[in-house]
């Protein structure tokens, strides 16, 4: 009785170093940004119809986690809803790792506000005026008079860090805003708050809240992809040098037709 | 033979504590590892009292004075709202029910103790909040109030049950004294069960309050998250916790920002190992009695 539960014990102990081992084959490991996640997620899922060898697992954790796991080697991509950082290049490169990028959707990120909330349009000035704690109350813009209730995604999210460096220019966000942890949480709060604004990657913004048209222009395919609407990004992926095997039939095929239309269907905007 | 096994069985608990010691005294190094070199960038005295915190601005700044606050803030909430309803249905449950209904009240408000966290959150960020918004006519219902009531309930069950032993630990013979000297039935509770169980009382409070101050789920998802000193109770905060919680996942590992969400944990270690710590004498003071 006691042999075998050692027998047991031992044969798990070794098939836990063995199988990760013989797994690595066909693996392939996405983390990072939760802005990316969906279209990471829907494209890896149609890789997989395709590729039945491969097997994509895709987490999130936000961009800076990504980058690490790529620096750290537990990721082979790292998805990032911003360009890397010069100091996150440098760290990248002195662990001997060289970040490549690889565009793989267009985003806006909109401004979104209560339903019933008249505004239809802010400039990029109004919008610093709000975050900044300038403007407090809708009645300055021409709305109702209600105070406006400031949502902001937290100040290390790289939605935040777009949204920073185009709309803000830098300036930091007024102590009294809220700071909520994901998209869809800003864009539940706002929904739920009569004086509520917030922004949001595209393909998270519900029917539940509006979105406003910044200096005039309203995020659509074509304002997004010609850069006249100001808020527009890229989302990215990277890996480790140039793509290689499995990882750049995967990259390849999120770039190509049938991966973009993927893009699409999650609410973000095709590359071309 | 006997010998052997019982050899084996000390053995295996033996390692076991070994293990645990050697894991909590890892984490402490490790934490303190990440948090210190931080101060040596950032001196002590403006991280603890100054009050603004972009730490991805471009010049980074680490006020945490906001962020002691709104812990403190919705711990205190939590215990005015946890301690009284703990304290009253320990109270009631010790002392006051039948025997039958003692039998079925403590497990399950034991069994509130078991709810995960995030059910707590999701609850507040969904119902409660939304109420307390159309209640008190504000502009946003995820504030200091809302998630003290939560952090309260959660509470609840820890004040409630450690009162209850501390109460029903009580010899019988102080009870059947005082009311033999001509107290009443209430004036016994208050002037002679409660304070021999004094110390075990004081003791569920501590923890209470440790329980609240670490929280995280909740107050991430429904204290608001604004960085600010709450200036009334309806004012949207953000404790350490959901600061570390909400950053951690962004920030470049090793560089400042990472580092400072050491510190605050740091900061959050010292306080409930302070409070644990007299909890533990507290609790030592009565077994030694």
């Amino acid at each position: 009785m006691k042999h075998t539960s050692k027998i047991v014990i031992l044969l798990t102990m070794a098939g836990l170093v063995i199988i990760p081992a013989f797994g690595k084959n066909g693996q392939i490991t996405c983390a990072g940004s939760t802005t990316v996640l969906p279209v990471a997620q829907a494209t890896a899922e149609a890789f997989m119809d395709i590729n039945p060898g491969i097997n994509i697992s895709v987490r999130g954790g936000g961009s800076g986690v990504g980058v690490a796991a790529l620096q750290n080697k537990t990721a082979d991509i790292a998805n990032s809803s911003r360009p890397m950082k010069a100091k996150e290049i440098t760290a990248s490169k002195s662990k001997g790792i060289n970040p490549t990028a690889y565009p793989v959707a267009n985003d806006g990120i909109s401004i979104v506000v209560h339903k019933n909330n008249p505004i239809k349009n802010l400039t990029i000035a109004q919008i610093k005026g709000i975050y900044t704690g300038k403007i407090k109350n809708w009645k300055e813009l021409g709305g109702a008079s209600m105070p406006i209730v400031v949502i902001s995604r937290d100040v290390a999210s790289g939605t935040f860090e777009v949204f920073n460096e185009k709309a803000l220019a830098g300036a930091k966000v007024d102590g009294t805003a809220q700071l909520l942890a994901s998209n869809n949480a800003v864009v539940s709060a706002v929904a739920s708050t009569p004086g509520g604004i917030g922004y949001a990657g595209l393909g998270y913004v519900t029917e539940s809240v509006r979105v406003v048209t910044v200096n005039n222009v309203m995020p659509s395919e074509s304002t997004v992809k010609g850069g006249s609407y100001p808020l527009s990004r890229k989302l990215y992926m990277y890996t480790n040098g140039k793509a290689s095997g499995d990882v750049a039939r995967f990259i390849s095929f999120i770039q190509s037709h049938a991966g973009q239309e993927i893009v699409k269907e999650q609410g973000f905007i095709t590359l071309n | 033979m006997k010998s052997y096994k019982e050899r084996l069985f000390q053995a295996i608990t033996y390692t076991a504590s070994l293990f645990t010691l050697v894991v909590l005294l890892g984490i402490i190094y490790s934490l303190f590892n990440e948090g210190l070199p931080f101060f040596k960038v950032v001196p002590i005295r403006e991280f603890l009292f100054s009050g603004a915190w972009y730490p991805t601005h471009e010049i980074p700044v680490f006020g945490a004075k906001t962020l002691i606050a709104g812990s403190l803030f919705v711990t205190i909430g939590a215990l005015l709202i946890g301690v009284p309803l703990g304290l009253g249905s320990a109270i009631y449950i010790s002392e006051i029910a039948g025997t039958r209904l003692k039998e079925t009240a403590k497990p399950v408000i034991e069994l509130l103790a078991g709810i995960p966290s995030v059910v707590y959150g999701l609850f507040g960020m969904a119902f409660l909040a939304p109420m307390v918004r159309q209640w008190f006519h504000l502009d946003t219902g995820l504030n200091v109030f809302s998630a003290s009531i939560i952090l309260g309930v959660m509470i609840i069950p820890i004040i409630a049950s450690m009162s209850e032993d501390a109460l029903s630990n009580v010899p019988k013979s102080v009870r059947e004294a005082s009311l033999a000297l001509g107290a009443t039935k209430i004036e016994s509770i208050f002037r002679a069960v409660i304070p021999a169980a004094k110390s075990g009382i004081i003791g569920s409070v501590l923890l209470g309050f440790g329980r609240a101050v670490g929280e995280t789920m909740v107050v991430l998802m429904v204290a608001g998250g604004s960085a600010q000193i709450p200036k009334s109770i309806f004012a949207s905060t953000r404790p350490m916790t959901s600061t570390i919680a909400a950053e951690m996942g962004e920030t470049v590992i090793g560089d400042l920002h990472y580092q400072s969400l050491f510190a605050l944990a740091i900061l959050l270690f010292a306080l409930t190992f302070v409070t644990n710590l007299i909890t533990e004498l507290v609790f030592l003071k009565r077994s030694s009695r």
